[in-house]
């Protein structure tokens, strides 16, 4: 139904449906039509104009009428086109199904007699067809399904190879199923919409190229009328009498252009990548849309200072309050740790913060983020990109997304490093090759030529770490830099963090969902609940005297080695859907301590000096 | 106590061979000559980093990947020439995947997910099938009513219960855990790990726990073997292996864990290399990155000794 709905919205694609259910209607209707016999020649009336008396469309060489010979046309092309498109779809879906769902030496083989099929133009292809079966309008069917056939195949075997290994087809086999099963019932579902897309974008050209096989005598033969046929006869008359070729060429093109802009329609609706928004180019920086207006500059005495930032997903009729009033602030040197679960807004805050996050859907919609006292949030396009990867950069969690696949690492230093500062290529690689070195890359001449894929997940993080440093930031803000990391390369990663916190006096925030992590390299730590700030403290205090129930309860469920066997604490229930905030503590629902009042009205994060906690009965001290 | 599982001298060797113009293609020695066993009722512990071949070993043990060489017996049974054929395997052993979303279809309702190990294994009939399928939702906590929604409308956590359902539905004897909570908060981890711990007892089930999270595998498991590289480096009792580890590398892991309010540890230099798969190492595999590496460990790729009667390591030098 949301299908439907999307299709309606989009005025062409309904247009192009209504249009299209107008000819198909037509076309159906036509045997109870009070036409003449489309076959019926009087050559006394040959070539009439059309909007004459008896004719109103005129009539052709031999005095047929042609609006009966166009009503009759139009549903034989309509008819041949779309059952070519569903043969052409059956066959070559199934057999680009088979390719992709067993590969190996199956796929090689049958992908290279579909390329082999593709090799020849495609009118060539089916008039040989056409020559070797002989001509008639069903021999054409064959010859302009069996042309589009490579189309279908390709198209379903790349949907189906990146199927066949998902984890759902291995689950299915360990339930008894065979190929034959897990084809059908696991695979071909999942490929259908795809059938759909290709299908509903073919069979306008399917139309066409049959009209164009009967246009050159080798479809539908005399007297049988279809618009390729109607239109080849029409061709030789074009001076004399333009009206015979004219009506069915018009045919020709609306039916095409509605099908096309249907096709197009159901495409926009049914891929879930446009669906989401992919085409949508993201602006240069989020949207900002704020009630407030703080002042551009403020003197502060912290090197990043954020003032009630509040940011939203805004999709549809739906606002999802990602980061909903976040205060903190980061001084030169100093390491911050933010914690909290999935769609806690961590990484939302932390995008944010210079204006990464995607606009559509993401906005801004209140507070201020201070570096250097200037707010990040009124800067204009020039100041915002001298200051990503300038003052202020970036480490993302997984190094392999963000480093280009196909520029060397090197070079990818070098152009950030040259973004930002006037120096030759040769400063900036011996430059790039240094900080390689810092990060304690081993022959980092050597690895600074190499592709990211041909490092190691640790190596990989390093660079990404080194070209965060390339400028000399003041501030890196990490977004869990080393979850995709196993537990050795973890401790490698965060003792070389630590040294370079240490040695180039850099401030962090770093981002994560893992305690021991943060009691490690943190000097302060802020646990964000529901996109917002909950409990905030130094390190040791927070983590040894939690003073917020969640906190408290998160601590508890983190294993830790040493325990032994034992049985483990969980917090019951799930966070709240950010569209759908309770009022008061987001955490009561799940929190035992809770009671009327937690549910009722904001609740301030309140406490003295270096503590804060939003809480109304904090645990460890009286109410 | 009898053997719910042995496995012996298995090995998973990827690529290799010819290609068509006669040049030899690189291999990969995925699983090199593992043997373990798990006794009926226990959970063995199988960690070890991205690459050591943990996930290529489940899918030897369930049967959806055929081994290079070596043996199977699941309780008693031998197939080892059945491996490729996951129906063989199907009613005595199941597998639990890592990413709960991705391994449910997303176009079929969670009864039609659970329908398929009861038919095409069991061969139920209608009402056996609505029968066994409210146990099995009775048994993972979750309400009847979710058994016509589609995937995409669970939480990790649900969906990892889910998962374990359908595990269970044919009742096999053993469950192999691929990492089941690492795609989970630490808040809903503990809801999954206490339910598996209880259908456990219930079901008189035995589990392999594979992660690479020693926390979780030492809270959950009674034996633990440690894989690197490809081989089984220590195998030991679970409250002891972490706490007393004989060979370097558990050491390592066990050290590198980041623990709250201990300081950041410095394991190991932070230039080292991890081994590279088409190029193994002649010796021990670990030889590069231990601090007690010599000679004979470069050469010589070190035997499984046992150390006492549940302890054994492979390692020349001994911690």
């Amino acid at each position: 139904m949301t299908a439907l709905k999307l299709i309606a919205r989009n005025h062409l694609a309904a247009f192009g449906g209504i249009v299209l259910l107008l000819v198909v209607a037509m076309a159906l209707l036509v045997p109870f039509l009070p036409i003449a016999d489309p076959d019926l020649t009087d050559p006394a009336n040959r070539l009439k104009r059309p909007f004459t008396d008896g004719a109103v469309l005129g009539t052709d060489h031999l005095g047929r009428d042609l609006l009966a010979r166009l009503l009759w046309g139009t549903q034989l092309s309509l008819v041949v086109g779309a059952a070519a498109a569903v043969i052409a779809a059956v066959i070559g879906s199934a057999i680009g199904i088979v390719a992709g769902y067993f590969g190996g030496r199956t796929d090689s083989l049958i992908m290279r007699g579909i390329d082999m099929l593709m090799a020849f133009p495609y009118i060539l292809l089916a008039l040989a067809i056409v020559a070797v079966l002989g001509p008639g309008l069903i021999n054409a069917l064959y010859a302009v399904a069996v042309v589009n056939i490579p189309f279908f195949a390709r198209n379903i075997r790349g949907v189906t190879v990146a199927l066949a290994h998902r984890e759902f087809v291995d689950a299915a086999r360990l339930s008894g199923m065979n190929d034959r099963q897990i084809i059908v019932s696991e695979i071909l579902p999942n490929v259908m919409p795809v059938i759909v897309i290709a299908m509903s974008t073919t069979v306008g050209w399917m139309i066409l190229e049959t009209a164009g096989l009967s246009f050159l005598g080798l479809g539908s033969q005399p007297p049988q009328a279809d618009l390729g046929s109607m239109l080849g006869e029409g061709r030789k008359l074009l001076i004399t009498a333009p009206h015979a070729s004219i009506v069915p060429g018009v045919m020709i093109f609306v039916i095409v252009m509605s099908v096309n802009l249907l096709g197009d329609g159901i495409r926009d609706a049914l891929d879930p990548r446009l669906r989401s928004g992919a085409l949508s180019r993201p602006a240069a920086a989020t949207r900002v849309d704020r009630t407030n207006n703080p002042p551009e500059t403020r003197k502060v005495d912290a090197l990043l200072k954020v003032e009630d930032l509040h940011t939203e997903f805004r999709l549809g009729s739906r606002t999802y309050r990602a980061v909903g009033g976040v205060d903190f602030e980061v001084r030169a040197g100093e390491c911050l740790g933010i914690v909290g679960e999935s769609g806690s807004g961590k990484s939302v805050t932390a995008l944010s913060l210079l204006g990464l996050v995607a606009s559509p859907p993401g906005v801004v919609t209140g507070g201020a983020v201070r570096v250097d006292g200037t707010d990040t949030l009124s800067m204009n396009g020039e100041a915002l990109r001298r200051l990503r990867g300038g003052r202020v950069a970036y480490v993302f969690q997984d190094p392999l997304a963000t480093l280009h696949p196909l520029y060397r690492v090197g070079d990818q230093m070098v152009e950030a490093i040259r973004c930002h500062r006037s120096m030759s290529k040769q400063a900036a690689w011996d430059h790039a090759v240094a900080l390689l070195e810092q990060v304690r890359i081993p022959n980092a001449a050597f690895r600074a030529k190499a592709y990211p894929h041909e490092l190691s997940g640790g190596m990989r993080q390093r660079v990404g770490i080194a070209l965060a440093l390339v400028n000399d930031p003041a501030l890196v803000i990490l977004d869990e830099p080393t979850t995709a990391l196993d537990v050795t390369v973890q401790a490698q990663v965060l003792a070389l963090l630590s040294d370079l916190r240490r040695e180039r006096n850099l401030a962090m925030v770093f981002i994560t969902h893992d305690f021991g992590v943060v009691s490690q390299l943190c000097d302060r730590v802020a646990v964000m609940y529901a996109g917002r700030i909950v409990e905030t403290g130094p390190t040791d205090d927070v983590l040894k005297t939690p003073s917020h129930p969640y906190t408290k309860r998160l601590i508890a469920c983190v294993l830790e080695l040493g325990g032994g066997r034992r049985v483990l604490s969980a917090i019951p229930g799930l966070p709240p859907p950010v569209d759908d905030l309770p009022a008061g503590c987001a955490f009561a629902p799940r929190c035992d301590k809770a009671n009327d009042q937690c549910r009722r009205g904001d609740i301030v994060l309140g406490g003295n000096g270096m503590r804060a906690v939003r809480c109304l009965q904090p645990e460890g001290l009286p109410i | 106590m009898t053997l719910a599982l042995e496995v012996r001298n298995l090995r998973k060797t990827f690529g290799g061979g010819r290609t068509l113009t006669g040049r030899p293609r690189p291999e990969i020695h995925a699983v090199r000559d593992v043997s373990l066993s798990a006794r009926k009722g226990e959970t063995l512990g199988i960690v070890g980093e991205s690459g050591c071949g943990k996930s290529t070993l489940a899918r030897m043990l369930v049967g959806l990947l055929k081994q290079t060489k070596g043996e199977i017996v699941i309780e008693g049974k031998n197939l080892s020439d059945q491996v490729g054929d996951p129906a063989a395997f199907g009613r005595l052993i199941q597998y639990v995947f890592q990413d709960p979303i991705s391994s449910l279809n997303p176009r079929k309702t969670i009864r039609e997910i659970l329908e398929a190990p009861l038919i095409h294994l069991l061969g139920m009939d209608e009402s056996a099938r609505k029968a066994r399928i409210t146990e099995l939702f009775d048994a993972v906590n979750l309400r009847d009513e979710f058994l016509t929604r589609y995937p995409h409308e669970f939480s990790g956590g649900q969906a990892q219960r889910i998962g374990i359902a359908r595990a269970l539905a044919a009742s096999p004897r053993i469950l192999v855990l691929d990492e089941p909570v690492s795609a989970l908060d630490v808040s809903v981890q503990a809801q999954v790990l206490n339910l598996l711990a209880d259908l456990r007892k219930a079901m008189d089930l035995t589990y392999l726990f594979i992660s690479h999270d020693l926390a979780v595998v030492e809270a959950v498991s009674d034996s633990v073997a440690v894989l690197y590289f490809g081989r089984v480096v220590e195998v030991g009792r679970a409250e002891s292996i972490f706490s007393a580890p004989r060979h370097p590398y558990t050491s390592l892991l066990a050290r590198s864990a980041p623990i709250v309010g201990r300081d950041l540890a410095r394991t190991e230099s932070l230039a080292v290399e991890l081994p590279d798969p088409l190029r193994p190492p002649s010796g021990c595999a670990f030889a590069a990155r231990c601090p007690s590496a010599t000679m004979v460990c470069r050469d010589k790729a070190p035997a499984i000794e046992a150390f006492s009667q549940d302890h054994e390591a492979a390692c020349h030098h001994p911690l």
